[in-house]
């Protein structure tokens, strides 16, 4: 018997919805099983692994987040790393492979200058849109155009880790009149000193003593009593976190009580190194990018992501506080994840025309890259050290204890000049 | 008009240094100068015992040198273990020359990533009364954060080189490294008198990780930086001599010191090693080596 031809209609319309729906639903079965990847190598291990491994987890934090929100373009986000050991000749081999067995969508750099030298030539030579974290100045040569740097340095790196200091101590009175300047043979220190020395010519300071030492030394008396020697009103200092402490301590054994102290210390905003220090840090004005002030306590999102660090840090073995690189560290995936949501793909040309062009809301505040991929304009702080007592951690959490003096948008506090006011 | 008061203060600053240094390089004198094992893991046992101090200084604010000294029972044990799986792996086999630098080598990795696991990679320092302070001598600082250490480095050698010279014990590790076979004529067992030489070699690195975290903060990844001063100090001292070592640990500890002051900090570690090149371009053998 025939089949009524309403029916057949209504049959071929079933079947071919039916189709549609089995074809749409395994296609997006699919996607859904295949995760956006992003590859990295980070520091784990060896030297610059303090610094990698919080940063480690502000990336996998924001990963959870962004998962939780349904992941990029509708797929997960999958994380793919590797340990570059802060060894720079890993670096080449780890991306190779990212790129070329492990076939990830996008990569991020490891964590600091040294480590992202090796990548950008590969990231230009493959035409990659690549995200720097903390590197100082590693665009300067090649001026990729789709290279972008998330430590605030601004268009002028080299400056930026001084300026503030230098410009704070020229507005004092009594007006200091000569400068120390001492810091490691690395590749951060010499840059900041290179920097240290064109702002010393610009505010009108006289050199008394210029030095660099081996960043394998172990006792820093004789350079400090060296620096004594001098009389020197500003002592700048750009060491990694080992020197930082040895020349703070060595500062207070031998008395260096110059007019204004600090400067370019990587390592005092690390948890660990303020709790020890305590109120040995009094006094110190110092570069940072980051603090518990209300200004950046009220930046949308920081609040909930350092609760989230703060609750993991301990297991993970890292900074306890995360508030020098880990809220940069996510800011940068933020701006990476925006960008591939707002030109739906992951083609690298666009990735990199949109995050040229646009100005991202994150949990370090707003971002927008300029020159060479360093923020357009920079935003490296000046703080002091100031009425600390004990080695509590907890009152490092609160505002206060690292005011922040300069730029004067972000101002907190007043700064206590000369040092010395700051040791009593 | 010349600072003589900066060339006391860094000549004194050089000496404590030099102390410190010596205690650094005792284990390696005696593993490496006296048993002719090259014990590249010994940085790697000078951090554990760093860090070993700095649990016990943290949970329960023992001085850090005590602490190191209640540990060194623990790290003789240690060492005297790690003797024993060398001989019998590749010593006894006579295959100790490459297979023994590898094993010792995936030691010292094997060490550094489990501290790396186990304490994460944030800069480690201890507390202590002491810290920070210092006494004024005749326009002298001296600061306790390394007067302490180099006391006890000195101890450390006295102690080792009384052992060396006048206990039986001592004086059959000196005697395993000249000749087994004599040794062993005398009634004594080699692999018994190494395993106690070794065992102490490790308990001395302990111990003068104490003195380097009351120094200087530590990650993992410090004993890099000291493996080259341990070696050069031993080789330069003379292998195997006691007095050698810290002869040759003040005068690396002196020139660092003098050449941070007065030329720039730079040239400290650069000078130091020339002054070892040129004097085992002299003398071979070293300061007091036979």
């Amino acid at each position: 018997m025939r089949q009524p031809w309403t029916r057949t209609i209504v049959d071929g319309a079933l079947a071919a919805a039916l189709t549609v729906v089995l074809l749409l639903g395994s296609a997006l079965g699919a996607l859904a099983a295949d995760p956006i990847k992003i590859g990295f190598g980070m520091a784990l291990t060896g030297g610059l692994s303090a610094n990698g491994k919080p940063a480690l987890l502000a990336i996998q934090i924001w990963k959870d987040d962004i998962n939780k929100k349904g992941g990029l373009l509708g797929r997960p986000v999958e994380l793919v790393f590797y340990d570059d050991q802060t060894n720079p000749a890993t670096v080449p081999g780890i991306y190779t492979k990212l790129l070329e067995v492990d076939k990830v969508d996008l990569i991020i750099s490891g964590y600091g200058t040294n480590l992202i030298a090796p990548l950008l030539p590969i990231a230009i030579e493959r035409k990659l849109t690549l995200m720097g974290m903390f590197g100082l100045a590693n665009n300067e040569k090649y001026q990729y155009p789709n290279y972008f740097q998330i430590q605030p340095a601004g268009p002028d790196p080299q400056v930026s880790t001084a300026i503030g200091f230098f410009e704070l101590a020229a507005k004092q009175t009594p007006r200091p009149q000569t400068v120390a300047m001492v810091g490691a043979d690395a590749e951060y220190p010499q840059n900041a000193l290179v920097g240290a020395r064109e702002l010393v010519k610009k505010f009108g300071f006289k050199t008394v003593y210029d030095k660099t030492y081996p960043p394998s030394t172990v006792d820093y008396t004789p350079i400090v009593r060296a620096i004594k020697a001098t009389n020197a009103d500003i002592v700048f200092v750009a060491s990694y976190p080992p020197d930082s402490v040895g020349m703070l301590r060595a500062a207070h054994e031998v008395g260096l009580q110059p007019k204004i102290f600090g400067g370019g210390m990587v390592g005092l905003m690390f948890t660990s190194v303020m709790t020890s220090m305590g109120a040995a840090l009094n006094g110190v004005v110092n570069y940072d990018f980051w603090a518990p002030e209300p200004v950046f306590m009220a930046m949308p999102g920081i609040k909930e992501f350092l609760k989230e660090y703060q609750a993991r840090a301990e297991k993970a073995g890292v900074d306890t506080l995360g508030y020098y690189l880990p809220p940069y560290s996510y800011a940068l995936v933020q701006v990476l994840g925006q960008a591939v949501e707002a030109t739906k793909g992951l083609d690298q040309q666009k990735l990199a025309d949109y995050i040229r062009a646009t100005e991202f809301n994150t949990i370090v505040g707003k971002v927008k890259f300029g020159k060479n991929g360093e923020w357009a304009k920079g935003r490296t702080l000046m703080v002091q050290y100031q009425k600390i007592q004990g080695s509590s951690v907890e009152q490092f959490r609160g505002p206060g204890k690292k005011v922040v003096l300069w730029p004067d948008e972000f101002k907190s506090g007043a700064i206590i000049y000369p040092y010395a006011s700051a040791l009593k | 008009m010349f600072a003589w008061d900066l060339l006391a203060n860094a000549v004194v600053a050089g000496l404590l240094l030099g102390g410190v240094y010596a205690a650094v390089s005792l284990g390696v004198s005696i593993i490496f100068g006296l048993l002719d094992i090259a014990n590249i893991a010994q940085p790697a046992f000078l951090i554990l015992g760093a860090y070993a101090v700095y649990v016990v200084n943290t949970a329960f604010g023992v001085d850090p040198i005590l602490a190191g000294l209640l540990f060194t029972p623990l790290f003789y044990l240690l060492g005297a273990a790690v003797y024993r799986v060398y001989y019998g792996s590749f010593e006894r086999r006579g295959e100790e020359s490459l297979r023994g630098l590898v094993f010792f080598f995936g030691l010292l990795f094997i060490i550094e990533v489990s501290l790396s696991m186990k304490f994460g990679v944030d800069y480690r320092l201890v507390q202590a009364g002491y810290l920070g302070k210092s006494l004024e001598i005749g326009g002298i600082g001296i600061a306790y954060r390394l007067l302490v250490p180099c006391l006890v480095g000195l101890a450390m050698t006295l102690t080792l080189y009384l052992f060396l010279g006048r206990t039986f014990y001592g004086r059959a590790i000196m005697a395993v490294s000249q000749d087994r076979l004599a040794l062993r004529l005398m009634g004594a067992n080699p692999v018994h008198i190494k395993t106690v030489a070794f065992g102490i070699g490790i308990a001395a690195a302990s111990l003068a990780g104490a003195l380097i975290i009351t120094i200087t903060p530590v990650i993992p990844s410090s004993d890099r930086d000291y493996i080259g001063r341990m070696f050069a100090i031993t080789v330069l001292g003379g292998m195997g001599s006691i007095g050698g070592t810290l002869a040759a640990a003040m005068i690396l500890g002196v020139v660092e010191s003098l050449m941070s002051t007065f030329f720039g900090p730079s040239w400290a570690q650069a000078v130091s090693f020339g002054i070892l090149l040129t004097a085992l371009a002299v003398r071979p053998s070293g300061l007091f080596g036979r």
